[in-house]
């Protein structure tokens, strides 16, 4: 683990050199001056395009071409994660239960050919294609917050589109008030399956107004580029207001239900993971505090951890979703 | 146990052992220093430093406690003299485990890791194993022994043995929330085996035991 071989034929660049402090530094300046002028509203849509342009693609896999996404709060203006922290630390069970696992041991998922079975509580039930699902609604870039229930944080230039879009295809009945995502377990490329840490498959759920919410998104890609094995490819949902292990990877299945999901880490430990697992400071983990959190790759060995946000800093755009609710029994 | 013929002193005799102990124990601290100066220690440097530190920990006092074990069984009276050292490093991995803690990870906010301590049983718990090994690690040195007496010294180095059992809670705790035990069973697996044998030795021949 301490000794970094070549033998993943995965080797990163360096941190600095994939995206320029200068670039993000003449990012902010542009787009200081764009809200400062006049201006500002009508030069709008080039600015959020000259922020797009600061995340580089890293030219590691096939690049996956996207628009800047116009959902409210899906450009957060904060400095990305350098693509090497946020594809060598992981947290992908099935390839082992080390952060640095995934990186090592996920070369063996097979990407292509892939499928996603989206089924349940639906009228028009379908199994559908990768190829397809690409080309259901157009690829647009959104810079979410992504907050770890371990107490970490990163910022990830993600590819995708509103898991709605899917939704509304498919035609849920009346009767489908939670949707469930399922991972694939496959033992021959899986080597964290043949360990009993969690029940296989990975099932995670949203109720259905969360997954029609425009900001959870069905990812397919981050940094331009499609997205790499340790960090859920082909597909996978983002659900940036809620804690990371919210967010399935490597989706082979979503169906749609009447009773709230039996998810993985729920079994787990319910006393320690909830089914709605927001972000939230004041509701701690029953052995650490959700308070604060550490941004990868801020600052070294001597940076300060940073407050965390309720719902991760989303609450302008989530906070109706559970305006009713007691946020401490519904942890 | 002696072999036949002329026997040839132990190799734990030898001038340079302990030197050479020392240095070898030394090699984590000299490794996770130089990494945490040229910025090797992965995406999280907080969370490598204080989770090695941890790990080195508990290594130190499974060969600690495994000196004893080792010297009856394999009949090497010798080993004895590496005792005192190692349980000293335990003592400096825990020290440099929990100030990386205080420092790093809470930013040496007093209150803040005061607060912490008491609200996280499995802090409190690593927190407690550290404040029990510290009269250990203060009373190692041969004038102490004299001091306390023989009796008296052993029967408080005999913490040790809970300090083992607090240690191994730590980790578990710490394991729980990512459900996986599996290093957390190796280690307890150790630690049981070093100490049952000490309580099978005590059960079988109580005349063996001092005090």
């Amino acid at each position: 683990m301490l000794i970094k071989t070549g033998r993943d034929g995965y080797h990163h660049p360096i941190a600095s050199e994939i995206t320029p402090q200068a670039v993000y530094q003449r990012r902010r300046e542009l787009l200081k001056l764009m809200a400062g002028g006049a201006a500002g509203a009508a030069l709008a849509g080039w600015a959020s395009r000259e922020a797009l342009a600061a995340v580089q693609r890293p030219d590691k896999l096939a690049p996956l071409p996207a628009q800047p996404s116009k959902v409210a709060g899906a450009m957060t203006m904060e400095k990305p994660t350098s693509y090497e922290d946020t594809t060598s630390y992981n947290n992908f069970y099935e390839f082992g239960t080390d952060k640095a696992d995934p990186v090592r041991n996920a070369h063996t998922l097979r990407t292509s050919p892939w499928t996603v079975e989206v089924d349940g509580l639906v009228k028009k039930p379908a199994r559908y294609a990768l190829e397809d699902l690409l080309k259901l609604a157009p690829q647009e870039e959104r810079i979410y917050r992504l907050r770890c229930v371990e107490g970490w944080s990163m910022v990830i230039p993600w590819i995708g589109y509103s898991l709605a879009r899917l939704v509304e295809r498919v035609e849920p009945l009346g009767s489908a008030k939670f949707v469930e995502f399922y991972t694939l377990a496959d033992r021959a490329t899986m080597p964290g399956i043949r360990s009993s840490v969690l029940d296989w498959p990975y099932v995670e759920g949203l109720r259905m107004d969360e997954a029609m919410h425009p900001l959870t998104l069905l990812s397919f890609g981050m940094y331009g580029e499609v997205l790499p094995k340790q960090n859920g490819a082909p597909v996978r949902v983002v659900v940036p207001w809620k804690y990371g292990f919210k967010s399935a990877k490597s989706l082979v299945r979503i169906r749609f239900t009447e009773q709230e999901p039996r998810t993985a880490w729920n079994k787990a430990a319910a006393n320690e993971y909830g089914f709605y697992s927001n972000v939230n400071p004041d509701v701690d983990h029953p052995r650490w505090s959700q308070a604060t959190e550490r941004r990868i790759g801020e600052g070294g060995l001597f940076a300060k951890r940073r407050k965390t946000l309720l719902f991760n800093g989303y609450e302008p755009q989530v906070g109706q979703l559970y305006a009713s609710m007691d946020l401490k029994k519904n942890y | 146990m002696a072999a036949a013929g002329p026997r040839r002193r132990p190799a734990a005799l030898h001038p340079a052992a302990k030197p050479l102990l020392f240095v070898l124990a030394l090699l984590p601290f000299a490794w996770l220093f130089y990494a945490a100066a040229t910025d090797q220690l992965g995406a999280n440097p907080q969370e490598h430093l204080i989770r090695s530190l941890g790990d080195w920990t508990l290594r130190f006092l499974c060969l600690t406690l495994a000196v004893t074990p080792l010297r009856i069984v394999a009949g090497q009276p010798a080993l004895a003299r590496f005792r005192r050292m190692l349980g000293l490093f335990t003592y400096f991995y825990a020290g440099l485990h929990l100030v990386s803690y205080a420092w790093f990870d809470m930013g040496l906010d007093v209150p803040e890791i005061a607060a912490d301590i008491a609200k996280r049983p499995f802090i409190l718990v690593g927190f407690a194993a550290f404040v029990l090994l510290t009269p250990l690690a203060a009373t190692s040195f041969n004038r102490a022994i004299r001091w306390l007496g023989a009796a008296r010294w052993q029967a408080l180095h005999r913490a040790v043995y809970a300090v083992a059992g607090l240690a191994i809670l730590h980790f578990f705790w710490m394991r729980a929330g990512k459900n996986d035990f599996a290093e957390v069973f190796v280690y307890a697996a150790i630690l049981a085996a070093l100490l049952g044998w000490r309580l099978w030795r005590r059960l079988r021949a109580p005349r063996l035991q001092p005090g």
